[in-house]
């Protein structure tokens, strides 16, 4: 990588083409594709379902369009193609000290579906390159490449924005991070819960299916989360409690962002309050977060949100 | 096949999940089915030598299962308009991907309708994006 930002205004713009397709729209291919990626679609097999939906008879599916242009097995161009590289900026790039590329957005638009005997071809223009941008991944580029699919009426048929992050990987700190070659990254897992002598009573109850809080020895008061000292008589007696599991939301929050693994976002949140008395936030299960309600009245269960990790949940008591 | 109309349709609403199993097999078939010859989808050895655990699945194929999650919900009368995804955790063989969407935008005019996708794996978030489509406003005669 050169110490100065480099100049690549030349390989902005452009308009390459025509890229070719080696076969017209054609039923095997598109059956192949099918097949492989399980779309049942009856619009592009069945020509009678196809007029049925308005179509003249079977279409490709439409996400298939960058396909029809691939060079395929060989790697060439049919004739009549343009021979130059569309992506000529990432060899420039490449040549720059800028190794690495990963993409990052594909942004497909259709104007009108294509059908047997249609005869594609694609012409390319780079449409934007960033500033030097710093990632998670390293120091490069943002490229982005406009394609534009014709058909044989040099119709528009679909647009294809294909941005990629063409780069410079940070350097890694082999001995604080070894990366075994060929290992697979580890899977996100939820954090495990710390047990203590205060906490260790709710995490047991967890497991054995039922909800438990402390209640203080003095004042008989019922807390969550658990402490050492009761915060209304400062003592330090207390002994769990089973609780029904069964309250009202008090109050709740939608999360959205950043979406962290391993959670499902929009990750639902709420504030239960136990029939008993006590608070607690728990993971709002089984109801859209449109159709959440203060007041709303909630029982709690437990799942194995992880293999071998039970935690509880709260879900909408049925018919509220 | 599920058959949607527009009325049937409100902002909120969410699709079915569909759990999909990342097998070499899908990878390899589908990049091929998707003209895709780059070794990455089909080799693993070559993958490993580029610094990547296992083969994994081309975009071609994450895009085409996106539109397939979409009109396997919508019905044969949908409509695609536009498809645009952001690339994330990879595709691995022996994950599972499990997709979700739900319904940002409804035009009761237009028919258009806007969709937010996500397809998660065991590493995270493997695809977001948004999806848009136009519904038919009548139940077929």
């Amino acid at each position: 990588m050169s110490d100065a930002t480099p100049d690549l205004s030349a390989y902005l713009g452009g308009d390459r083409g025509p890229y070719r397709s080696w076969d017209a729209v054609n039923r095997p291919m598109i059956r192949h594709w099918c097949e492989a990626l399980g779309d049942d679609n009856p619009i592009y097999h069945d020509a009678d379902a196809a007029r049925a939906a308005g179509f003249d008879g079977i279409v490709a599916p439409p996400t298939m369009l960058q396909a029809w242009t691939m060079r395929g097995y060989r790697e060439a161009r049919p004739p009549g193609s343009d021979t130059s590289d569309p992506f000529e900026v990432l060899v420039a790039l490449e040549e720059l000290g800028y190794p690495a590329v990963v993409a990052v957005n594909c942004e497909q638009e259709y104007t009108q579906y294509v059908g047997e005997g249609d005869t594609l071809y694609h012409r390319s223009t780079i449409e934007s390159i960033s500033e030097q941008k710093s990632t998670a991944l390293g120091v490069g580029f943002f490229v982005t490449e406009l394609s534009t699919y014709y058909n044989q009426r040099d119709e528009v048929v679909g647009t294809m924005r294909f941005r990629v992050f063409k780069f410079a990987p940070h350097a890694r700190d082999e001995a604080a991070a070894p990366v075994e070659a060929g290992s697979a990254p580890p899977a996100v897992r939820r954090m495990r819960p710390v047990r203590n002598e205060d906490t260790r009573f709710f995490w047991e109850g967890v497991e054995a299916g039922e909800l438990r809080v402390q209640r203080c020895g003095g004042c008989q008061t019922l807390r969550h989360p658990p402490s050492s000292a009761c915060p209304h008589c400062q003592s330090l007696e207390w002994t769990p409690q089973r609780v029904s599991g069964r309250g009202t939301v008090y109050s709740f929050v939608t999360m959205h962002y950043p979406e962290i693994p391993p959670f499902d976002y929009p990750n639902l949140i709420a504030l239960v309050e136990l029939e008993e008395g006590t608070r607690l936030v728990s993971n709002l299960v089984g109801v859209s977060r449109h159709d959440v309600r203060i007041g709303m009245p909630v029982q709690v269960e437990f799942a194995e949100v992880e293999p071998g990790f039970q935690l509880h949940q709260f879900r909408p008591l049925e018919g509220c | 096949m599920n058959e949607l109309t527009l009325n049937a349709v409100k902002v909120g609403d969410t699709l079915p999940e569909l759990v999909i199993d990342i097998t070499p097999r899908l990878i390899v078939g589908a990049a091929i089915a998707t003209r895709d010859y780059q070794n990455v989808h089909h080799d693993k050895a070559g993958a490993q030598a580029l610094g990547s655990p296992d083969i994994f699945m081309n975009i071609l194929t994450t895009n085409g299962l996106v539109g397939r999650y979409v009109t396997d919900w919508a019905g044969p009368r949908a409509r695609l308009g536009k498809v645009a995804i952001k690339l994330g955790a990879p595709n691995y063989p022996g994950d599972t991907m499990t997709f979700r969407g739900e319904v940002l935008e409804v035009d009761s005019g237009s028919g258009r309708v806007v969709l937010d996708i996500k397809g998660k794996n065991s590493m995270g978030y493997h695809v977001t994006g948004s999806v848009e489509l136009t519904l038919a406003q009548e139940a077929a005669a």
